[in-house]
């Protein structure tokens, strides 16, 4: 089975000024094209050949699953971004938010904090537990929280490269601008 | 006949407890005699040995000049901060790499991070490049089969580190050259890594070393770094290496 990279949602300057469009061209047009083609090639003539990119996170080791599970991380990734996004979650998804960590700005601050401390590349996660509590969690490089049984609800990228051309060494300022982009309507629909 | 082969078991004994002990290398006691080892975890962040824009056009000003006064500075300003009134805090960066692992993380990474960027900048030069001097050639050969394979093992563990870390050429408790990958901020010193040795020359793969210049394009990164190369200064860090592991070649 080819992987195929996706459209993004939006189009490549929607989240300007927060994350400008040369940025977007090289993360979607370049890292995530390539994750798409590496998998394509290091599956042939392997048993994750005809797999999906679930399978593989869940089943696949080195190479296979790094490119599997970043292809799969960043459309995720696209898709919790937004122009003009919501500034919070409603619903039961802004209940169990309150419910879990006191307040949805306590929250932020948990989120913000996971995203900024993670030391090197990877991603911070809102993620489902199969009990249903909510948690935030650091996963680096490729890691992916279907892996552990979590559900993942948000995501936000921390590799520089998501980030450098645009902020770099102030990931912090990246992480605060994440914020007011996300696409809160899709991250409801997931809880 | 009986008290000869007792005396027999225990010189046997203390002859395999001897042994055991010189194969295990004494990494502590090695690093002290490294030049490095002025280096503590209280040291200030060192001078870069050349202007910001010396390494133009392989690496650029800006680059530079981000990567030496934001990440090197903070990661240095860090491992200060974590050694500040500890126990540690006057022991040298090698001294606690040998023996990270009892150390908090915060340690490891900025420890890591302080010194490897160090050794980075020293180990680049203006109009470096070219072949090493005869010493390091050899070994290089030695070790490798020629200049070309070394180069070609070392850029392939530059591009096969997936996610932020280095390439190092390091030498091994037997005084041989080798070619490893760290992930992080991680040193060959530190007892965490795979095979261990005495780094004498690496290489840098965060994105943040070449994502203003190069973007996604590490390869051309790799491959632009070898005109950069002070080769002297590698040379004159594997001789101490040599020395420090009390091994004449
Ligand atoms: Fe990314
Ligand atoms: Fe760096």
């Amino acid at each position: 089975m080819k992987h195929e990279l996706p459209p993004l949602p939006w189009a490549k300057n929607a989240l300007e000024p927060y994350i400008s469009q040369q940025t977007i061209e090289f993360h979607y047009g370049k890292h995530h094209q390539t994750y798409v083609n590496n998998l394509n090639n290091l599956i042939v003539g392997t048993p994750f050949e005809n797999s999906s990119l679930e399978d593989i996170i869940l089943k696949a080791e080195g190479g296979i699953f790094n490119n599997g599970a970043q292809v799969w991380n960043h459309t995720f990734y696209w898709n919790c971004l937004m122009p003009n996004g919501r500034s919070e979650p409603q619903g039961e998804l802004a209940k169990a938010i309150q419910r879990e960590f006191g307040s949805f700005e306590a929250f932020k601050e948990k989120f913000s904090a996971a995203a900024v401390s993670l030391f090197g590349s990877g991603w911070a996660w809102l993620v489902k537990n199969p009990d249903g509590h909510l948690e935030i969690i650091q996963e680096s490089n490729a890691g992916n929280p279907l892996r552990k049984g979590k559900t993942p609800l948000l995501t936000c990228d921390v590799w520089e490269h998501a980030y450098y051309l645009d902020k770099q060494n102030r990931r912090a300022d990246y992480v605060a601008d994440f914020w007011k982009m996300i696409n809160w309507e899709a991250v409801e629909a997931r809880f | 006949m009986k008290k000869f082969t007792k005396l027999s078991f225990a010189m046997l004994f203390f002859l395999g407890a001897f042994m055991l002990n010189v194969s295990a290398a004494d990494w502590s006691a090695i690093v002290k005699k490294l030049s490095d080892a002025q280096l503590t975890a209280m040291s200030n962040q060192k001078p870069l040995p050349y202007a910001y824009n010396a390494l133009e056009p392989y690496i650029d000003a800006r680059t530079m000049e981000i990567h030496y006064s934001k990440h090197h500075a903070t990661y240095t300003s860090n491992m200060n901060k974590a050694a500040k009134g500890q126990a540690f805090e006057s022991l040298s960066l090698l001294r606690i790499f040998v023996e990270v692992d009892k150390y908090p993380v915060a340690v490891r990474n900025n420890g890591g991070g302080f010194y490897n960027h160090y050794l980075f900048w020293e180990i680049m030069k203006p109009q470096g490049g070219g072949l090493p001097s005869e010493i390091l050639q050899k070994a290089i050969q030695d070790a490798f089969g020629s200049f070309d394979a070394f180069k070609s093992e070392f850029s392939k563990a530059a591009l096969d580190r997936f996610g932020s870390g280095w390439a190092w050429l390091s030498v091994d408790e037997t005084g041989h050259l080798f070619v490893s990958s760290t992930p992080n901020q991680d040193n060959p010193l530190m007892p965490i890594v795979e095979k261990r040795g005495i780094p004498i020359f690496c290489l840098d793969v965060w994105e943040h070393a070449y994502y203003l210049n190069y973007q996604n394009r590490r390869a051309d990164y790799v491959q632009n770094f070898w005109n950069l190369v002070n080769w002297q200064e590698v040379e004159k860090r594997y001789t101490e290496a040599l020395m420090a592991l009390g091994i004449t070649k």
